[in-house]
Parts: C-alpha cells; sequence; structure tokens
C-alpha cells in the first residue's frame, strides 16, 4: 500500500494533481447546484413581496 | 402512408430546442443520469488509471496525470467551441436561449482550463524540471484560453442591460475560437517542452491498450460530468432570465409548496 502511495516517488505529483481535480470537481458540482437553488429561491422571495404589496395595508384603507 | 415530412419534424425539435421550459425540464431529466453514470466512470476510470495501467517505460508513475490533465484540456477547448458556437447562434438568430447556454459554459470552461494548466504544471515538475516555461507555446495559448474565458465573464459584468451584454459578449466569444485550432496545432508547429498529441494524430494513438482505456473512460466520464453541470447551471439560468413569465412564477410558487 504504501508502496502503492509513493508512486515510485512521483506520489506527491500524482496525489497533488488528483486532489486539485477532485477539489475543483466537487466544488463546481455544489456551485451548479447552489446556482439553480438561489434562482428559485429568489424567485420565490419576489413573490411573496408581491403577495404582501398586493394586499390593501392598514394605512391605505385609512 | 401520410409520413411526417422530415423538414417539419426538425423545425419541431428546433423551435422545442428554443423553448425555455422545454428545455429547463429537459435539463432536469437529463441532470441525474449524468450526474451518475459521470461518476460512475470516473471512479472506473481514476481506478483503472492509477492501479491497473502499467508505469510508463520513459516517464514512470507521473504519466497517470495524463487522466485528468487530458479530459480537463479537452474539456476546456470542447467547452469554447461549444460556448462559441453557443453564443453565435444567440447573435445570429437573437436566440435568447442560445446565449443562456454560453453563459453557463463559461465559468466550467474556465474551472478545466485552469484545471489543464495546474495538472499540466504539476506533471513538468519531474517531467521537465519545471513547473511553468513561459516560451512554450502549448502552455501560452492555453493561458490565453483562461484569459478569454475570463474576458467573457467580465465583460458581461460591465453591462446592466441583458441583451447587451449577450450581444457583446457573443462577438469575443465568436472571435476567440480561433486560439482552439492553434492550442491543438502549437505542440507541432513549435516543438519546444509541451510532448506531441497522443490521441488525434497521424496514424492514430500513441498509446498502448492498457494505458489508452481509462483515458477514453475518463475523457467519457468528465465529458458527461460537464454536461451534468450545464443542466444544473442552463436551469439556473433559465429560471433568472423567464422570471417575469407565468410559468417560472407557477415554478416558483409549486416548488415552495
Amino acid at each position: 500500500m504504501s508502496e502503492f502511495l509513493a508512486m515510485g516517488g512521483h506520489g506527491p505529483y500524482v496525489w497533488s494533481a488528483y486532489g486539485v481535480t477532485l477539489a475543483v470537481m466537487v466544488y463546481n458540482a455544489w456551485a451548479a447546484y447552489r446556482h439553480q437553488a438561489n434562482a428559485l429561491a429568489r424567485l420565490q422571495q419576489a413573490g411573496e413581496e408581491q403577495e404582501t404589496r398586493a394586499k390593501p395595508t392598514v394605512r391605505q384603507i385609512g | 402512408m401520410n409520413a411526417v415530412p422530415m423538414r417539419s419534424r426538425l423545425w419541431r425539435a428546433f423551435h422545442q430546442l428554443g423553448s425555455p421550459p422545454y428545455v429547463y425540464r429537459l435539463a432536469g431529466r437529463l441532470a441525474p443520469w449524468l450526474g451518475v453514470a459521470s461518476c460512475v466512470l470516473l471512479a472506473v476510470g481514476a481506478f483503472w488509471g492509477l492501479v491497473l495501467a502499467p508505469p510508463d517505460y520513459l516517464q514512470g508513475n507521473s504519466f497517470r496525470i495524463i487522466y485528468i490533465h487530458v479530459p480537463s484540456a479537452y474539456l476546456s477547448m470542447g467547452g469554447y467551441v461549444l460556448m462559441a458556437v453557443a453564443a453565435g447562434i444567440g447573435y445570429i438568430w437573437r436566440m435568447k436561449l442560445a446565449h443562456g447556454v454560453a453563459v453557463c459554459v463559461a465559468p466550467l470552461g474556465a474551472w478545466f482550463t485552469a484545471l489543464a494548466l495546474v495538472t499540466g504544471g504539476i506533471w513538468g515538475k519531474p517531467t521537465w524540471g519545471t513547473y511553468w516555461e513561459w516560451g512554450d507555446a502549448r502552455l501560452m495559448f492555453e493561458l490565453l484560453l483562461l484569459f478569454l474565458y475570463i474576458g467573457y465573464m467580465v465583460l458581461r459584468m460591465s453591462f446592466d442591460e441583458r441583451e447587451k451584454a449577450d450581444r457583446v459578449s457573443a462577438l469575443l466569444a465568436v472571435v476567440g475560437v480561433v486560439n482552439v485550432p492553434i492550442i491543438h496545432y502549437s505542440v507541432e508547429w513549435w516543438t519546444t517542452l509541451h510532448q506531441g498529441p497522443t490521441l488525434i494524430r497521424e496514424g492514430g494513438p500513441s498509446i498502448t491498450m492498457d494505458m489508452l482505456i481509462p483515458l477514453l473512460i475518463m475523457l467519457a466520464g468528465f465529458s458527461l460530468f460537464f454536461g451534468w453541470l450545464l443542466c444544473k447551471r442552463l436551469q439556473g439560468e433559465i429560471l433568472r432570465r423567464e422570471r417575469r413569465t407565468r410559468w417560472v412564477q407557477n415554478l416558483a410558487v409549486e416548488a415552495a409548496a
């Protein structure tokens, strides 16, 4: 196992390259899902604001 | 037989691909399949490349970086072509959705370009003795590709009006596409540090089968991964662009319930 991790002396290069790649891919997957979730959340927020604006407030009635 | 003419069927497909609600649903249906398939392929390919493939007779184990470096570089260029084609279609046919695709490709392409540069640098250290060489044409044009992606995104940010941003940034995307063939042929036109092509070359791939198969698996895995994230980003982009339409507002209400 330690022989495999050492990669004949190239271990630091191989594992750092794979590590960076994994990190970037995981981040991008997270960011893509957040991108859609944020858009949906903002729509819902805007929808709620519109609803409260549509209802007459006390001051408007008075 | 009263067959539906081919042309009208093509027209319908073209119109559906221009219809935001249709593409939103299509992307939502495709995304989980692409996600699962890409993760399986990436796991198999990485295991095969790291454990099963034999070390290179010349470079030893550092060559295993090829399994992430080549797919990243391939996506950096393929992504740019996709972005330029989408932006071009958006410009010529005034198709908002096509601009939306280009917008979604840009950050993904930029990340894979950065990955290609970083993994290439790490591979370069034990192979060439240096992480970076300013005189190498392949490295320079790949760096230029990163700047083109970033330029596209920054240029868009400088416009408040989305339509204006679409049209101006599309011009940059289309003009920049000449860089892609230059990157591909750079190792043949200027032979400095970067090695020659492995896969797409005269006389077929210069790599044995037991090293080639995991590379092909990784290329497929990276491509599906890119498609997966593109679907999710495109969904978000469609919601932002279509936020004033009834179907998107209904969708938001349904999602909240």
